[in-house]
C-alpha cells in the first residue's frame, strides 16, 4: 500500500478488493460505496483497522420502495479530519437482514437498533436488537414508505384539502377512534398482554450476592419522570448496595416522527421543525438542514449570510454551553443558583436572537442560500457588549465561582471516565469526545462555511472525566467569544440571501449529508432527494442520541449519585435524543 | 491573596453568591425608585452592563416586544372611506401551501355572477392549536395580507372551536399592523408604491 | 395582605379599622391562600419546559406568584404542568402522576403541543391532545408559549381558583374521587374506556384464529411471561 493510498483511499479504493464486491455507487447525484452484506464486516474491518476510519459517526437506512430494496448507510470518518468514507449494503425488503457492526464500532448500537425499531431493518449479531423509540408491541415500522400514520391524509404536503376549497376539519374526526390510533383487524383490547419489558430487565447485567456486606442486589428506574433526566429521559440501574451493576437507558417517551412528518414535509418545510430537535440550539439545527440541502442544490450563500451564520452558531454555542453547566450544577444539587446566574446571560443572547428572528427558541432564521433577515447595526452593538464586557466577566465570576470549588471538584474528579479510545469507538462527539483528549471537532475536521478563516483553538481534556468536560465547556465559551470577536471585526455588508426568496425550491436528485459542530456535537442531516418537492428520506444525526451510549460505560462501577452527574454532562436534549 | 480562589474554592464560591446578594441592595440603593415600573428602567435591566435584580415583574411591566416577535398570524384589512373592511387576501393559497403544519384552511369565493374563483376568500380559518408560529405565511405571502400578531396574551379555560380562528377574529386594521410593526409596514408600503408606479 | 384580593366589597370596614379588621367570607379566604401559593409539579416534557424554566428563573421570577416551588414528586403539587409534546409512550406515566396529585389539583396544557398535538399532531406516536386523558384547566396557545405568556396562563388559573366555592367543589363532596383508568400500550395506545369501540370497529374475525394471531406477535417479540415486577 502506497502512502497516497493511505492518506487518501477513497480514489482507488475499488482496486483494493478486488473480488468485486466493492462497488462504486454510480447512481447520479449518490456518492461512497456498495458493499455486499456478505462482506460487509471484512470491508468494515479493514477500512478501520488498515485505512483509519475509526470513527463510525452515522448509521441510518432508507427505503426505494419502488426498487423493493433498502439501503443501510453507514458514515465513517477519521479522527484525524478528512471526507468520509460513505458505504451501504443493499438489501432486498422481504428479507432485510443485515450484519451488526457492534462488534467493531460499539457507537452503532444504538443507531442500529433505531433501524430496527423504525426501519425494520434486523442486525445479525446485534447484542441487544430491541425496539428503542417505540414499545415492544408496537404495530409495525413507521418510516417505511409503505406504513401510513392514523393521521394519515396525503404522501406529501401541502394537503389538496386545504385550498381552494379549505372547511377546517380535526383530524380526529376523521379517525373512527376519534384519536390518532390504529389497530390491526380483529383486535381486542382485553385480551392484549402489555409488555412486561422482560428483555430490557433479562438483559441487565448482574451480580451475585455480596456475603461481604450481605447487600441486597436491587433494579432502580428512574425516570421517566424524574427531576434528574433533563426531560423525559428513563434509567433502568441495577445496583449492588449503591454501586451500579449496569445501566440500560430507555428513550422514546419524546419521540415526535420527526422523520416521518419530514418526509411528508417540503424541504423548506422541515425548516421549523429542526428549531424544535435539540431546542436549546435551535440556530446550529437549521444551519446543518441548510447546509445538506444546499449541497444538493449547488447554492453558493453569499459572504455576509455567512458571517451572520456563524455569528449565531457560536452565540448559541454560548449559549448552550452557560446553560449546560448550570444545569450540571443542579445536577450536583446546587439547588438553582448556578443556572440562575447562567440563565441570566441566556436571556441576554436570547433577546438578541428574538430581536432577529422574532422567537427567543424556535428561530427558524436560516434559509437555503442565506439568512431571513439583516442583522441590524444595533444589534451587532448589542452582540458586540455582550462579547467584549458582559460574557467574559461573567465567565470570570463563573470561574471564580466554580472552577476550584473543592466541593465540585471532589464529585467531579475521575467521575464518568471515557478514555480516548473509548470515546472514539462509541461515537461519542462534541464536549465528550474533546474532554476524552481527541481534538476532533467538525469545524476544524471538515470546516464549512466560513470557520477556515477564523482562528480559534480545539479545546481538549486530559482526563476524559466530569470536570474536564466541564472545563472543555467553559473554555469553549472562550474560543466562542473569540470567534464572535473576529466576526464583528470582519462583517461585510451586502445580500444576505442567495437568490430571491422563494417557497418551494427546486433540489435535484441525490444524496447529501451536511454536519456542523453543534454545541452538543456533531449534528448532521442526511438527505436524500428525487427531485420532488418533498425529501424521500430525512435522518437526523442527533449528538446526544449517539452520545448516551456512552453512558452505560461511564456509569458502570460509580455510585448511584453520580449517574445523575454523568447524564448532566452528556448535556441531553430529549428532543433530539427521541426526535 | 493571588491564589485565594485556588485555595479556598468554596470560600471563593461563596463569596461570589455573597457578591451578587449585596448587590442587588447597592443597586437598588444608587439607581432608586427609577429603575422600576419605567420604561427605562425595564430598558436598562436588558443591557449587557445591567446589575443587581434582573426581574422584569410581568405583568405589572412587561418586556418591549421586538418588531419581528411572532405569535399568531392574522389577516390586514384596508379601512375604506366608508369604514368597509378591504381585505388584502387574494385567496391565493400560499399561506396555506408553505404552512409546516398544514393549520391554515381557505375557501375561496366564487364570483355570483359568472360563477367563476374571485380573489377573496369566502372562510379563512387558523387552528391555533397546530400552529407553530414559524412566520412562514407572513414571510411569503406576496401581498402583505398575513402578518404575524405580537398579541400573546391567549390562554383560556377552553379549546376546540374556540381555537379555530376564523375570518372574525382573524382580520385586524391596516392600523394595528402599523402600530407593532412600523418599519416593516413602512418598508413594504414603499414596495408596493415602487411596483404601482411604472403602471401608472 | 393584600385587601383588595381578599376583603368583601360589600362590607365597609370604617376608616380608622381599615388596617386592622378586614372582613371576608370563607371562599374568599379559602381561595385566596391557595391561588397564592399554586405549587407546580417538577416535570417537563420538551420545548416547552426550557421556557417554564425560563420563567422560574431570574427574569420572570415565578417565585412572585407564590409558585416557584416546584416539587419533583406529584404528591406535594398542586398544578401539573404538561409543558410539551405528550406522546403515546409518556401519556401512561402522565395519567398516573395526575391520579397521584392530591385534590385539589389543576392542570395547564401548556403551548400547541399539549393542547392537541400542536404541529406533531400528524405523528404516529403522539397523543392529539392531553385532555383526551385528562380534565385541562387552562390552555395556553403558542408554540413554545413565551415566559410571559405562561405567567398570563397562570394568572388565568389562578382566576379560576378564585372563583370556586368552598360548596360545589369536587374534593368536598362524598367517597372518593375516581381515578383516571391508565392506558396500555398495545399496537398503539389502548384507552381503556374505548375498550369496546376498539373491539367493534376493528373488524373482529373469528376468535381462534384471532388469539394466535396474538399468541404469534407473543413470541416474534420475544416476549416470555412476565416475572419481572
Amino acid at each position: 500500500m502506497t502512502e497516497a493510498t493511505l492518506i487518501n483511499p477513497l480514489d482507488t479504493l475499488v482496486d483494493q478488493f478486488p473480488s468485486g464486491w466493492v462497488k462504486k455507487d454510480e447512481r447520479p447525484g449518490y456518492s461512497g460505496f456498495i458493499v455486499e452484506r456478505e462482506h460487509l464486516l471484512e470491508f468494515a474491518r479493514t477500512m478501520r483497522d488498515d485505512f483509519g476510519f475509526d470513527y463510525l459517526s452515522m448509521v441510518t437506512a432508507s427505503d426505494y420502495l419502488a426498487e423493493g430494496k433498502f439501503d443501510v448507510v453507514y458514515y465513517a470518518y477519521k479522527t484525524i479530519g478528512g471526507p468520509a468514507l460513505i458505504f451501504k449494503v443493499q438489501v432486498p425488503r422481504e428479507d432485510a437482514v443485515v450484519p451488526s457492526l457492534v462488534a467493531l464500532y460499539p457507537g452503532a448500537d444504538f443507531q442500529e437498533r433505531e433501524v430496527w425499531d423504525l426501519m425494520g431493518i434486523r442486525f445479525e449479531g446485534h447484542p441487544d436488537l430491541r425496539r428503542i423509540l417505540m414499545w415492544e408491541g408496537f404495530e409495525g415500522h413507521p418510516l417505511r414508505k409503505d406504513w401510513k400514520e392514523p393521521f394519515y391524509e396525503e404522501d406529501v404536503k401541502p394537503y389538496k384539502s386545504r385550498w381552494p376549497e379549505g372547511k377546517p376539519v380535526n383530524a380526529d374526526d376523521r379517525n373512527p377512534f376519534n384519536d390518532n390510533v390504529q389497530y390491526p383487524t380483529g383486535f381486542d383490547p382485553e385480551r392484549w398482554v402489555p409488555e412486561a419489558e422482560t428483555l430490557l430487565y433479562s438483559g441487565l447485567q448482574r451480580t451475585t450476592h455480596n456475603e461481604e456486606f450481605k447487600t441486597d442486589e436491587l433494579i432502580v428506574n428512574m425516570g421517566p419522570q424524574h427531576p434528574s433526566t433533563h426531560g423525559v429521559f428513563r434509567m433502568v440501574v441495577s445496583l449492588q448496595g449503591e454501586k451500579i451493576v449496569d445501566l440500560k437507558p430507555v428513550m422514546g417517551y419524546l419521540h415526535r416522527n420527526h422523520e416521518k412528518i419530514a418526509e411528508r414535509n417540503t424541504f423548506l418545510q422541515n425548516m421549523p421543525f429542526t428549531d424544535r430537535l435539540d431546542y436549546t440550539t435551535s440556530m446550529s439545527n437549521n444551519f446543518a438542514y441548510a447546509l445538506a440541502v444546499e449541497k444538493l442544490m449547488g447554492l453558493q450563500v453569499p459572504e455576509r449570510a455567512d458571517y451572520i451564520r456563524v455569528l449565531m452558531a457560536e452565540l448559541t454555542r454560548i449559549m448552550n454551553h452557560f446553560f449546560a453547566t448550570g444545569f450540571l450544577l443542579n445536577d450536583l444539587g446546587v439547588y438553582f443558583t448556578a443556572s440562575l446566574y447562567a440563565i441570566e446571560e441566556r436571556e441576554l443572547i436570547l433577546d438578541i436572537f428574538e430581536e432577529i428572528s422574532g422567537s427567543r427558541m424556535m428561530c427558524n432564521y436560516f434559509r437555503f442560500g442565506g439568512v431571513v433577515r439583516d442583522v441590524s447595526d444595533e444589534v451587532l452593538k448589542k452582540i458586540h457588549n455582550l462579547v467584549y464586557d458582559r460574557i467574559p466577566r461573567k465567565l470570570d465570576q463563573f470561574d471564580a465561582y466554580l472552577t476550584n470549588n473543592e466541593i465540585l471538584r471532589t464529585r467531579c474528579e475521575g467521575v464518568g471516565v471515557l478514555t480516548a479510545d473509548q470515546a472514539i469507538a462509541l461515537s461519542t462527539a462534541g464536549p465528550i469526545l474533546r474532554a476524552s483528549g481527541v481534538p476532533y471537532d467538525v469545524r476544524r475536521a471538515d470546516p464549512y462555511s466560513i470557520y477556515d478563516r477564523l482562528e480559534f483553538d480545539v479545546i481538549t481534556g486530559n482526563h476524559g472525566d466530569i470536570y474536564d468536560r466541564y472545563l472543555v465547556r467553559v473554555a469553549e465559551i472562550k474560543e466562542s467569544i473569540k470567534i464572535v470577536k473576529q466576526l464583528l471585526r470582519d462583517i461585510p455588508s451586502g445580500p444576505i440571501l442567495a437568490g430571491k426568496p422563494a417557497y418551494q425550491v427546486r433540489v435535484p436528485a441525490g444524496e447529501s449529508y451536511g454536519r456542523v459542530e453543534g454545541p452538543k456535537g456533531e449534528m448532521g442531516f442526511y438527505i436524500v432527494s428525487n427531485g420532488k418537492p418533498n425529501p424521500e428520506r430525512y435522518h437526523v444525526r442527533a449528538p446526544t442520541f449517539i452520545n448516551l451510549t456512552s453512558l452505560a460505560p461511564m456509569s458502570r462501577g460509580e455510585k448511584v449519585a453520580d449517574v445523575v452527574v454523568i447524564l448532566g454532562a452528556i448535556d441531553i436534549v430529549l428532543g433530539e435524543v427521541d426526535r | 491573596m493571588k491564589n485565594f480562589g485556588k485555595r479556598f474554592g468554596v470560600m471563593s464560591s461563596l463569596g461570589v453568591t455573597m457578591g451578587h446578594f449585596f448587590n442587588t441592595y447597592i443597586v437598588d440603593l444608587v439607581k432608586g425608585k427609577k429603575r422600576y415600573r419605567t420604561t427605562e428602567g425595564i430598558e436598562a435591566r436588558r443591557q449587557s452592563d445591567t446589575e443587581g435584580i434582573f426581574t422584569i415583574q410581568y405583568p405589572e411591566e412587561q418586556l418591549p416586544l421586538p418588531e419581528e416577535f411572532r405569535v399568531l398570524p392574522f389577516l390586514v384589512y384596508d379601512e375604506g372611506e366608508n369604514g368597509e373592511k378591504n381585505l388584502r387576501c387574494t385567496a391565493c393559497g400560499i399561506c396555506s401551501k408553505v404552512c409546516p403544519p398544514q393549520c391554515i384552511w381557505i375557501y375561496r369565493a366564487t364570483d355570483p355572477a359568472t360563477g367563476k374563483p374571485s380573489p377573496h376568500p369566502a372562510e379563512f380559518h387558523i387552528d391555533i392549536d397546530i400552529c407553530m408560529n414559524c412566520g412562514f405565511c407572513a414571510e411569503y405571502c406576496p401581498f402583505d395580507a398575513i402578518k404575524m400578531d405580537h398579541d400573546f396574551e391567549l390562554s383560556g379555560y377552553t379549546r376546540g372551536e374556540s381555537h379555530v380562528f376564523g375570518l372574525d377574529t382573524l382580520m385586524k386594521p391596516v392600523s394595528y399592523y402599523e402600530s407593532i410593526r412600523p418599519a416593516n409596514a413602512a418598508r413594504e408600503a414603499a414596495a408596493r408604491a415602487e411596483k404601482a408606479k411604472p403602471k401608472a | 395582605m393584600s385587601p383588595e384580593g381578599l376583603s368583601k366589597p360589600e362590607y365597609q370596614v370604617p376608616q380608622e379599622m381599615q388596617n386592622q379588621v378586614a372582613l371576608t367570607t370563607l371562599d374568599r379566604l379559602y381561595n385566596w391562600s391557595r391561588k397564592n401559593s399554586v405549587w407546580p409539579m417538577m416535570f417537563g416534557l420538551a420545548c416547552c419546559a426550557i421556557e417554564m424554566i425560563a420563567a422560574a428563573a431570574s427574569r420572570y421570577d415565578l417565585a412572585r406568584f407564590g409558585m416557584e416551588v416546584m416539587r419533583p414528586s406529584p404528591r406535594q403539587s398542586d398544578v401539573m404542568l404538561v409543558s410539551g409534546t405528550v406522546t403515546k409512550k409518556m401519556i401512561p406515566q402522565i395519567v398516573r402522576l395526575y391520579n397521584q396529585m392530591p385534590e385539589p389539583k389543576y392542570v395547564i396544557a401548556m403551548g400547541a403541543c399539549a393542547s392537541s398535538g400542536g404541529p406533531f399532531k400528524e405523528g404516529y406516536n403522539v397523543v392529539a391532545g392531553v385532555d383526551k386523558f385528562i380534565p385541562v384547566d387552562v390552555y395556553i396557545p403558542g408554540c413554545p408559549p413565551t415566559p410571559q405568556a405562561l405567567l398570563h396562563g397562570l394568572m388565568t388559573l389562578q382566576k379560576k381558583i378564585e372563583s370556586q366555592s368552598l360548596k360545589e367543589v369536587s374534593w368536598y363532596q362524598k367517597g372518593p374521587g375516581e381515578p383516571i383508568p391508565v392506558p396500555v400500550l398495545g399496537p398503539d395506545l389502548i384507552d381503556m374506556r374505548k375498550a369496546a369501540l376498539i373491539r367493534e370497529k376493528s373488524q373482529p374475525v373469528t376468535e381462534p384464529e384471532e388469539a394466535a394471531v396474538a399468541v404469534e406477535e407473543a413470541a416474534q417479540n420475544g416476549e416470555l411471561p412476565a416475572k419481572e415486577g
